[in-house]
């Protein structure tokens, strides 16, 4: 759509600027200031320069949320988008039972993220719920709250349960958009099942699960709630993500310097990784 | 390539059809020609999409047969058929390029990558699509699009048959004539049947050799553009094709003479014996209602010009007709007498002309 | 092969029930039941979780909370954004471009980081422990992406119709209210459904933000769960409860939820 030049309009963003300046610009200058002084308590203050950051960079102790939180991002991503593109190609189209699928598809995202969190915790546990239960009845010597493969099949198992339908959601809006005579023009050329999919279905997906893996990929560095509530970032810290560890440092700890550097660290990684992948994913749709 | 014959054929959308209204398409029994320019003409939701997708293959049909030559394929799937179709909407392979949509029925159909070049190629110099061959098909305009949509259907050799669905619906104006000239052109060269589904009668008559009237579910008439205009069937032909539409006038049927309010007329077609019963009109042209010396008087409405010739309604024994009059003509503006040529004059039983299907 | 396809949402759908009946018929036993003998489904079934909750304020008032800040910061957000969505669909300006980007940066910041800052804000202006805290805080995420959904559902309103509202002699405001805004309710019900989703589910901001008079229903469940021991019962059907406005809200905007997120554009 051609837009006209208004200055003017700069009046109509006012109101959301306002919002969002006093809610982002603010305590992001509050972070930024902390992160470069240092504190002995009676809120006295010195500048202390980067050697926040340095030693943030440095510690082997954030390498391995980091590296903790690539592997959880990179899992549930790896599940998540197949698995959701795959139930959304199987959904039927129109009817009845599209209404009951959508509903019942949505409810997880519904629930508060704690909720999310203890229901999983309930769920799992061995002595008592349901899936640990069934799980070391089967045989299985399942126990969350000890074992770290356990511990992080559970984490993941609750991320593809809540999140999954997102994703669905967002290839099926994709698909319902793909008229019948692209379905038939492919019958007809006598195209298989693959290339319906790889020529016709993906590229009408593709915008959609752009914005899919960019939001999960997003909510998925940003999590806390639901794990603190499922295993506390245990056992040990075995499942301790970057924002567990940040608070564990920022109020268990009190150190408000290296946990002030490391959200901007943290905050800066989310924010170059979305716009590599922003770029890479529309890069095409301009040539 | 071979004949296409359908037969006894019906459908419904509905699993259990019970009124007639249930049926989008009635018992019908047509052929198409090898080779043919098909058109099939009608209004919509007159049931010629389904047709159409009956005969490609994407419907299957609640009764009757499809037969290509003696074959029955009536339970084959499309890419079984050798049947190419064009959409309404252009259907393109966005992500490829205008060679790679070409090729790509071939490449399904497991045709070595040696033929593929050459035969792409022919077809996009029929299609006017060379220069365009290395870009990507999203870029495309409409008419392009649908260049790309007719080469895919003609790129494979094995085709029977390649089915228009309103294929000029988004093409702008100025294009369509462009667009249709090449069609009729592609038809001499690759003698293949099509068949073209429109409303428009223009794109109908100017394409092909042998026009299918549909209306409500029902071939009323099948025959070449100048049948259609001289000797229409139903009523319903004699209102859809013609600008303006047939003048049908009520009438009554009293000891084998047409009467319309006392007056007597002379039909082309025989009249029946007697007192029938049944809802009778007479149908005549407004080409061929003269302003005569003797004849029906009858009182001047309005007078349109029309360029070559002027359009005048004029009210005829309480009936509002029209009549085309030529340029030099003078029409008195107190009013005027009416001949009814009786070659041109027909009866209506219930729509059908009589002596012929009733 | 076709006909078999219908199982696959079955599965997914069954596999996504299972977590949330074990939580519902956790809340109609009791805590002996729970500990005691592994049921699948409750002996005796009772409704004493329920009634703890709804005759203890401490409890109940966590809703009356919870919904109060969610539907003031879905109300907040959606009518901030409308102008703005209006300006970034219709106008050039400068620095559209990077403003649109940088509202969605906000999108990306972690609660998690901001959640000691804003503490010592919403103190330091006087707002802690209310609903109106937590409803701006939320505006922090909710705001752009609801410019981001409105700005796509405008964009699909062609510009002729504002073009033809001025001629016909409408004042800016007039056909805003009364032309533009009804023909994208589809777009504002979407916009607010995620608004209130996203508020809904968010706790670590609303928890930290409030103390007793505004704290949130899914705080409170944490509180009670650890405080006096393993209420498991009573964790369960609080839980159970929260579920319920989620699934009331889905329900009425089932029919938009698909287009909702393809109209967003990237």
């Amino acid at each position: 759509m051609n837009k006209t030049l208004n200055q003017k309009a700069w009046f109509f963003v006012i109101p959301v600027l306002v919002l969002v300046a006093f809610n982002a610009i603010v305590p992001l200058m509050t972070v930024v200031n902390y992160s470069v002084q240092e504190t002995f308590g009676n809120n006295q203050f010195f500048w202390s320069g980067l050697t926040w950051f340095q030693e943030i960079l440095r510690s082997e102790r954030f390498h391995a949320s980091l590296q903790r939180q690539l592997i959880f991002t990179g899992s549930i991503l790896a599940i998540e988008v197949p698995l959701g593109v795959m139930i959304a190609l199987a959904m039927p189209r129109k009817g009845f039972w599209v209404s009951v699928c959508l509903v019942l598809m949505a409810m997880p995202l519904l629930i508060p993220w704690n909720v999310v969190g203890a229901m999983w915790n309930i769920f799992a546990l061995p002595n008592i719920g349901l899936m640990g239960k069934m799980l070391n009845d089967w045989g299985f010597d399942y126990n969350y709250t000890r074992q770290v493969g356990d511990a992080w099949f559970t984490l993941i198992l609750m991320d593809v349960w809540h999140w999954t339908s997102l994703v669905v959601l967002l290839a099926y809006a994709g698909l319902v958009s793909i008229p019948d005579a692209y379905y038939q023009a492919a019958k007809i050329d006598g195209a298989s099942r693959w290339a319906v999919f790889r020529y016709i279905q993906l590229p009408k997906m593709k915008r959609v699960l752009t914005i899919a893996i960019l939001l999960r990929f997003m909510d998925s560095f940003n999590i806390y709630t639901e794990p603190v509530v499922l295993t506390g970032g245990g056992p040990g810290n075995s499942t301790t993500l970057l924002s567990i560890d940040l608070v564990k440092i920022a109020l268990g700890q009190f150190d408000l310097g290296p946990a002030a550097a490391m959200s901007l660290i943290y905050f800066l990684i989310i924010l170059l990784l979305s716009w590599i992948f922003y770029t890479v994913m529309t890069r095409n749709e301009d040539q | 390539m071979a004949k296409i014959t359908l037969s006894k054929l019906k459908h419904s959308y509905l699993p259990d059809p019970v009124s007639p209204d249930d049926w989008a398409l009635k018992e019908l029994n047509l052929e198409w020609q090898d080779g043919g320019a098909y058109a099939l003409l009608g209004p919509s939701g007159c049931g010629k999409t389904t047709l159409l997708n009956i005969i490609s293959g994407l419907l299957k049909p609640s009764h009757g047969k499809v037969l290509f030559g003696t074959d029955d394929v009536t339970d084959l799937p499309p890419e079984k058929r050798h049947i190419a179709q064009v959409f309404q909407f252009p259907v393109v392979y966005d992500t490829m390029t205008v060679f790679d949509n070409l090729a790509f029925p071939l490449r399904n159909r497991g045709v070595a990558e040696s033929k593929v070049r050459p035969r792409v190629e022919q077809i996009a110099g029929m299609t006017d699509l060379t220069d365009m061959l290395n870009t990507r098909a999203s870029g495309l305009t409409a008419d392009g699009k649908q260049k790309i949509s007719l080469g895919r259907g003609l790129v494979r050799e094995d085709v029977n048959a390649i089915l228009f669905d309103e294929p000029l619906t988004v093409i702008d104006p100025h294009l369509k004539f462009q667009l249709r000239s090449k069609l009729k052109e592609l038809h001499h060269r690759v003698p293949k049947t099509m068949i073209y589904v429109t409303h428009d009668q223009t794109e109908a008559l100017t394409f092909a050799d042998t026009v299918v009237v549909m209306n409500m579910g029902e071939v009323v008439q099948t025959g070449t553009p100048e049948e259609l205009f001289e000797n229409p069937q139903h009523t319903f032909v004699g209102h859809f094709i013609g600008s303006p539409g047939m003048n049908v006038i009520p009438c009554s049927v009293e000891n084998g003479h047409v009467v319309v309010d006392g007056v007597i007329f002379r039909t082309q077609n025989d009249v029946p014996q007697g007192n029938p019963k049944g809802t009778f009109e007479i149908g005549i042209r407004p080409e061929f209602l003269k302003i005569a010396d003797i004849g029906v008087p009858a009182t001047v409405n309005s007078v349109a010009d029309a360029g070559r010739f002027r359009i005048a309604e004029v009210t005829c024994l309480g009936h509002s007709l029209k009549l085309l009059v030529p340029e030099d003509q003078e029409i008195p503006a107190d009013g005027v007498v009416l001949d009814f040529d009786p070659n041109w004059t027909r009866l209506y039983r219930n729509g059908w002309l009589t002596g012929g299907k009733d | 092969m076709i006909r078999m396809r219908w199982l696959v949402p079955t599965f997914y759908i069954l596999f996504l029930m299972l977590p949330i009946y074990w939580l519902v018929s956790m809340s109609f036993k009791t805590t002996n039941e729970i500990l005691g003998a592994f049921t699948l489904w409750p002996q005796n079934p009772t409704l004493a979780n329920y009634r703890t909750i709804f005759t203890d304020p401490s409890w109940y008032m966590g809703y009356v909370n919870s919904i109060s800040y969610v539907t003031l910061n879905t109300v907040i957000s959606v009518s901030a954004a409308l102008p703005a969505a209006y300006a970034f669909s219709r106008y050039r300006f400068l620095g559209d471009k990077h403003l649109f980007f940088w509202l969605l940066t906000n999108r990306m910041a972690p609660a998690a980081v901001f959640a000691l800052p804003f503490f010592q804000l919403y103190s330091a202006i006087g707002l802690f422990d209310t609903y109106l805290a937590v409803a701006l805080a939320h505006t922090l995420f909710n705001v752009p992406l609801a410019v981001w959904i409105l700005e796509g559902f405008m964009s699909g309103v062609p510009k002729q119709l504002d073009e033809t509202a001025y001629i016909d002699g409408y004042s800016f405001w007039r056909f805003f209210t009364r032309i533009f805004i009804p023909t994208i309710k589809a777009g504002i019900g979407v916009a607010a459904f995620f608004c209130f989703m996203f508020s809904w589910v968010e706790l670590l901001l609303a928890k930290t933000l409030t103390a007793v008079a505004a704290k949130p229903i899914a705080a409170t469940m944490t509180k009670t769960a650890s405080s006096s021991g393993y209420e498991l019962g009573l964790l369960a059907a609080a839980g159970t409860l929260t579920i319920i406005p989620g699934a009331i809200v889905i329900y009425f905007v089932r029919n938009y939820i698909a287009k909702g997120f393809a109209l967003g554009r990237v």
